[in-house]
């Protein structure tokens, strides 16, 4: 018995140096060290905070999405941040939506329902790039997702314009940051003052804290089912941890048959 | 016995007379339940029954999220994020097909792993090793296919250098990679297409596992220490002892699995894959699944791009040729002191070659891509085959049973278990 746990030991372990290279690949390359920033929702039983969530919808309200879409998020997604129906409804009713073609054939506009995708603020890429210096502001949906770093990389990014240090030059209409890529970013630094934003719970709206609240709401929309899975995961694993003990007390109890049944020779 | 039928022991009589009919239960019970099996497999042989429960969790899995996947270059990133989003359990189906892929490549890359080391492909099981080659390659074909389908910007640039790779094949190349794409670049109908196959293939894969389980009956497993059974003492029914086996394997295999779709499910997985395919915007670095990453190095390590791409196909089709090249009639590494290193070091080797085909291509990881591919080439073609001839192979265990009952010693057994130690070499 002793020899096979073993084995097993060597199988998970061997199983586990296969996942090595993910990981070291996972790192990148010439990377910039981004400062840690602590979120509500790390860790194995962290959760988004929904106060925090509903504070970075309204940074997100209110100025990122004067340029940046969210097309893969509709008014009623945002029940998963705490907002009610009748909040929700009232919410999406303060935009005008196009619709049609009605019977004439025409196009028209309408208040926005819970049902409705979150309005762009360009009809098209182009359109956006047009308005926005040639440069194309990403669909903000998942971008917590496509970006190494995550939300932490968001809060950064927010809150990393500088000065460009002597000797680099930056081109026209671009912007120095120390977390973009390249440090030369198109996006002028959208959170810049104090009070920026009115927030109704009172909550100082420092840089820091709109840039915590947007990153907090960015997570979320990237993620809106981590609370579930990893409640669900916890659920999973407790199962196993059980289920595998009486596994390994049946097959205990059946290969003891055999070791009965035959004496050595 | 009724003319023409069936002699079936079941004794339930609807299922006796579908027996008598179509011997399908004789054949389970046959096949799966008193199937003589080596009584001393260690928890390596766990991942052969792992990778069927895997292909079928793909197959599961795969088959509801093409009921919401659209194969449109238009539509396909949205559709997989509306999967995400507002399919019931959408998250769960997609998580779980996405690193049920990279779990998938664990378990045969453990299984492989095993069977080198205890010497499964040489003979009577060189064609059965063949038929699992042949799994391999079509697994590692359907998961590049199925890597394209998000139609994220990994999605497509992926499929970019690898399609480009069959260009290097002189004058047909680039029409052959024309061909493929089904146009002049990746689009449209190469994500078509692609979908197509990767909803195919699986099931050819399902086929080609059958093969390899029906071959491996005729000849029966291998086992740690590469010996033949010789009688009934060496071996023991399938069932209930490596069933009840093959479940603690599966119950550490589920919580594996379990931690990467739940709390770490983007973790083996490239965040340029969240941004939507955009031919104009080429990623900084092209880099494949995990589980391509080797194989990528060895393509990497050769200058010349038509040598690369025979290298990385060698490093594949090689192992068609290893029962050959590997003669000594010793199976099991445990009795083979010099091949045993050599290919702890070549397992350690390929390690090493996955986290060069992460990095760069630039140096001191080109300079490691070719020393490990020469290694890896030359444990196969140089060291096996010399290690044949001069190797001299530890002494073997008279017989299965002779060597499990030694090994026991000291445990809770009958007395006159332990009554004569020592008595084998």
């Amino acid at each position: 018995m002793r020899r096979s746990v073993s084995t097993l030991k060597a199988a998970v372990l061997l199983s586990a140096l296969a996942l090595v290279p993910a990981g070291a690949m996972a790192q990148g390359h010439d990377e910039i060290h981004l400062p840690d920033t602590k979120f509500s929702f790390e860790g194995i039983f962290g959760t988004f905070d929904r106060a925090s969530a509903q504070r970075g919808f309204q940074v997100y309200k209110e100025v990122c999405s004067a340029c940046h879409s969210m097309r893969h998020l509709s008014y009623r997604h945002l029940r998963g941040i705490g907002l009610t129906e009748g909040q929700v409804a009232a919410l999406a009713s303060q935009f005008q939506v196009q619709d049609g073609p009605n019977d004439n054939g025409e196009m028209f506009e309408r208040p926005a329902r819970a049902s409705d995708h979150f309005r762009r603020p360009f009809p098209n890429d182009a359109a956006a790039r047009a308005a926005n210096n040639g440069a194309l502001p990403p669909d903000l949906s998942v971008m917590v997702k496509a970006r190494e770093g995550g939300a932490d990389y968001i809060h950064a990014l927010l809150t990393g314009y500088a000065d460009p240090p002597p000797g680099v030059t930056i081109a026209e209409g671009m912007h120095y940051n120390k977390y973009f890529p390249g440090h030369q970013i198109a996006m002028a630094p959208p959170l810049n003052s104090e009070g920026q934003v009115t927030y109704a719970d009172e909550t100082k709206s420092t840089v820091d804290q709109m840039a915590t609240d947007v990153s907090t709401f960015l997570a979320w929309a990237a993620e809106p089912e981590l609370e579930q899975r990893r409640a669900m995961g916890v659920r999973m694993i407790i199962y196993l941890a059980i289920l595998g003990g009486l596994v390994f007390a049946v097959k205990k109890k059946i290969w003891a048959r055999l070791h009965q049944r035959e004496p050595a020779p | 016995m009724a003319e023409g039928l069936h002699d079936s022991d079941v004794s339930n009589p609807v299922l006796r007379w579908i027996d008598r009919r179509l011997p399908v239960i004789s054949m389970v019970q046959r096949e799966y339940g008193t199937f003589p099996t080596p009584r001393n497999f260690n928890y390596f042989w766990n991942f052969g029954a792992l990778a069927m429960i895997n292909l079928v969790i793909m197959i599961a899995t795969g088959v509801i999220l093409s009921m919401q996947y659209a194969a449109n270059t238009g539509l396909a990133f949205d559709s997989v994020e509306r999967i995400m989003r507002d399919v019931n359990y959408g998250w769960l189906l997609r998580y779980a097909h996405a690193n049920g892929a990279s779990m998938f490549f664990i378990v045969v890359y453990m299984h492989i792993w095993r069977n080198l080391y205890y010497g499964s492909y040489k003979t009577p099981r060189e064609l059965l090793f063949m038929i699992g080659v042949v799994i391999f390659i079509l697994m590692m074909a359907t998961a590049f296919m199925g890597y394209v389908l998000p139609w994220g910007q990994m999605s497509f640039w992926g499929a970019t250098v690898i399609t480009n790779l069959f260009s290097a094949i002189p004058v047909v190349g680039q029409h052959i990679v024309t061909w493929l794409w089904g146009g002049f670049s990746v689009d449209n109908p190469t994500l078509n297409r692609f979908f197509s196959l990767h909803y195919l293939l699986p099931f050819v894969i399902t086929g080609v596992v059958f093969l390899h389980i029906a071959a491996l009956h005729i000849t029966g497993s291998n086992n740690p220490l590469g010996i033949e059974p010789k009688g009934p003492k060496d071996t023991i029914p399938f069932h209930p002892y490596y069933t009840s086996k093959d479940s603690i394997g599966i119950i550490v295999y589920l919580m594996v699995f379990a931690i990467l779709v739940f709390f770490m499910p983007n973790y083996l997985g490239h965040p340029d894959n969240y941004i939507p395919a955009n031919p104009l915007v080429t990623p900084a670095h092209i880099v494949p699944e995990w589980y391509f990453l080797p194989f990528y190095a060895i393509l990497r390590a050769v200058p010349n791009k038509l040598g690369g791409v025979a290298m990385m196909g060698g490093a594949l089709v090689i192992l068609f040729f290893l029962p050959w090249l590997d003669s000594s009639p010793v199976r099991s590494m445990r009795f083979r002191p010099i091949a045993k290193w050599a290919f702890l070091l070549w397992s350690v080797n390929f390690v090493v070659l996955g986290w060069v085909g992460g990095k760069p291509a630039e140096q001191p990881y080109i300079l490691i891509a070719q020393i490990c591919s020469a290694y890896y080439f030359a444990y196969f073609l140089v060291i096996l085959p010399l290690l044949a001839k001069i190797e001299r192979p530890l002494p073997l265990p008279e017989s299965i049973a002779a060597s499990v009952l030694k090994h026991r010693g000291g445990g809770p057994l009958p007395s006159g278990a332990t009554a004569k130690p020592m008595e084998k070499a």
